[in-house]
């Protein structure tokens, strides 16, 4: 048990502090370095308490693919606004109020959770939901969702799937005076069409394109 | 006391693993090397050693003396991390691959996730080491890297996806174990070579290694290392190229089962017979650098999306349906 309890303390502790760099760091590339721990960290609390199959998708989707593309966009953006000045300027002083009216709705709705979990387990219906222990959760996880809730699993991706068609469909801009590359053209090309033999006179040249 | 005597188990455990997975590292750089010469009517490194097997020592020595250079202007933090994130990542992935039914340092229920998660991550150590080198072609190696290496993830998912049909369980050995009458790679043989070829992609080996490029990119965002640090980078890549080997073996070629059942073969450990066929595998990958001319980038992505995305999904589709249609699905 102290073995757990070591690495329960040093996985959340690298959780909490990272996650608090996040939002500290100068340089917004470290803040994507150190939200990557946090997914990280978080996985690994995830595998502790036994959810093996949610701390390895959270590790494949969040830091194998969404962090990635934060990356992208951060690294990409201008190296002279990299300097993370949030709370330097004057302008910004006006979000703080907004952030303060989120940060408290939040943190309400999570003691609302957490105190109704702890005081009256019965509302939430958390024992009978659980499945048979001697199945691993993977086995469980896909037997709740692909049975009592298909349709709803199912409608989730159909939502994500035109999230994504929308988003391509709004950034897509057809540009004119594009050359585009065929590859079967460029493939099937023979050399009798490609390559010509000509007669050059001398002093009068070859004019290539025509 | 207890505590200190299963640390000591397990870490003399991780030893056995690691020390034997170095090394096999260091040897496959000869073997890449000298297949590679083969192929083109050289003779390779042999020099060093008997047939010039010590070769990857001798280079590594050098490196070990080489000085270590810091560029004033890189993101030292981050510099120096990069490599050593690779390396580790390209290490720790093998807690999970099975040697025999028992030989295994971590048979965790969802190895095959475990061992797709530390693939993706893989992508860090090239991202970190570009961006931090604060330079225009590592950077520019970094970028084309991580989107390659991306695009081709979602295509070895879907693959994996198509094995696990077939099996019924996200657990290494069990995957092995569910090819004891037939390899997967019979049944899914389209899969396997879309398999090999997005392992090249995701491992940066030629003809994908645009990362690298040196024509045009100065071998990309190893640009600004030099070495230990550029050696680290470069055992890391062997590891990964391995470790992408011994996951084609596992999920097509049986993992450590005996080709035939019968009584010689059995005999002969399980663990002969995983790196036999991670051999045989990577002799493919370097006869593949040795053959084929460097792909083009956009056609480098247009061949991930467009041609093995689609191709992968149809598959999933076709087993799911043939599993269902005979009534042949894995339920438990």
């Amino acid at each position: 048990m102290i073995a757990h309890a070591i690495f329960f303390y040093t996985f959340s502790i690298i959780a909490v502090v990272s996650a608090i760099m996040v939002t500290a760091s100068k340089n917004t590339v470290h803040s994507v370095f150190f939200l990557i721990l946090d997914f990280i960290s978080i996985s690994c609390l995830f595998i502790m308490i036994g959810a093996e199959f949610l701390g390895m998708i959270m590790l494949i989707v969040y830091v194998g693919a969404v962090a990635v593309l934060f990356l992208f966009v951060v690294m990409m953006l201008n190296v002279a606004q990299q300097k993370n000045q949030w709370f330097a300027g004057q302008a910004t002083s006006k979000h703080i109020p907004v952030g303060l009216i989120i940060s408290t709705l939040i943190f309400f709705e999570i003691i609302i959770v957490i105190g109704g979990w702890k005081y009256k387990p019965e509302i939430f219906d958390i024992n009978n939901s659980l499945a048979n222990i001697s199945v691993s959760n993977t086995h469980a996880l896909g037997q709740i969702l692909y049975t009592d809730y298909i349709h709803v699993f199912q409608i989730s991706g159909m939502i994500l799937l035109v999230a994504m068609v929308g988003a391509i469909v709004l950034t897509f801009r057809q540009r004119s005076g594009l050359k585009r590359q065929s590859y079967i053209k460029q493939i099937s090309r023979e050399r009798t069409e490609g390559v010509e033999v000509l007669e050059v006179q001398s002093n009068k040249g070859v004019k290539i394109d025509d | 006391m207890e505590y200190l005597s299963i640390v000591f188990q397990e870490v003399y455990k991780i030893l056995f693993l690691l020390v034997p997975v170095l090394v096999s590292v260091a040897m496959i750089v000869w073997l890449d090397r000298r297949v590679w010469a083969f192929v083109q009517k050289r003779q390779g490194p042999n020099v060093v050693g008997p047939f010039g097997l010590l070769q990857s020592l001798a280079d590594a020595l050098k490196y070990i003396f080489k000085e270590i250079i810091i560029p004033s202007s890189s993101n030292k933090v981050i510099f120096i991390l990069a490599p050593i994130v690779t390396m580790t990542l390209a290490l720790i992935a093998w807690a999970v691959i099975p040697f025999s039914a028992t030989q295994v340092l971590a048979d965790i229920n969802v190895g095959i996730l475990y061992l797709f998660a530390v693939s993706s991550l893989g992508v860090y150590g090239i991202i970190m080491g570009g961006w931090a080198s604060n330079s225009k072609y590592p950077f520019l190696g970094a970028i084309r890297s991580a989107a390659q290496m991306v695009s081709y993830e979602v295509s070895i998912g879907v693959i994996i996806i198509n094995v696990l049909l077939c099996v019924g369980s996200l657990n290494l050995n069990d995957i092995v174990i569910a090819q004891q009458n037939m390899w997967f790679v019979i049944p899914l043989f389209p899969m396997f070579v879309i398999f090999f070829i997005s392992a090249l992609a995701e491992t940066n080996r030629p003809p994908f290694d645009l990362p690298e490029a040196e024509a045009e990119l100065v071998a990309g965002y190893q640009t600004e290392y030099s070495g230990m640090m550029y050696a680290m980078f470069w055992l890391g890549e062997y590891a990964n190229i391995l470790l992408m080997c011994a996951m084609g073996a596992i999920l097509f070629l049986g993992g450590w089962m005996s080709p035939i059942d019968v009584y010689p073969f059995t005999l002969v450990p399980g663990a002969i017979w995983l790196i036999l066929k991670i051999l045989l595998l990577f002799i493919l990958f370097a006869l593949v650098k040795a053959i084929v001319p460097r792909y083009r980038y956009d056609q480098l992505m247009r061949l991930g999306w467009k041609v093995f995305l689609p191709l992968s999904l149809i598959w999933v589709v076709l087993t799911a349906s043939y599993l269902f249609y005979f009534n042949l699905l894995p339920v438990n």
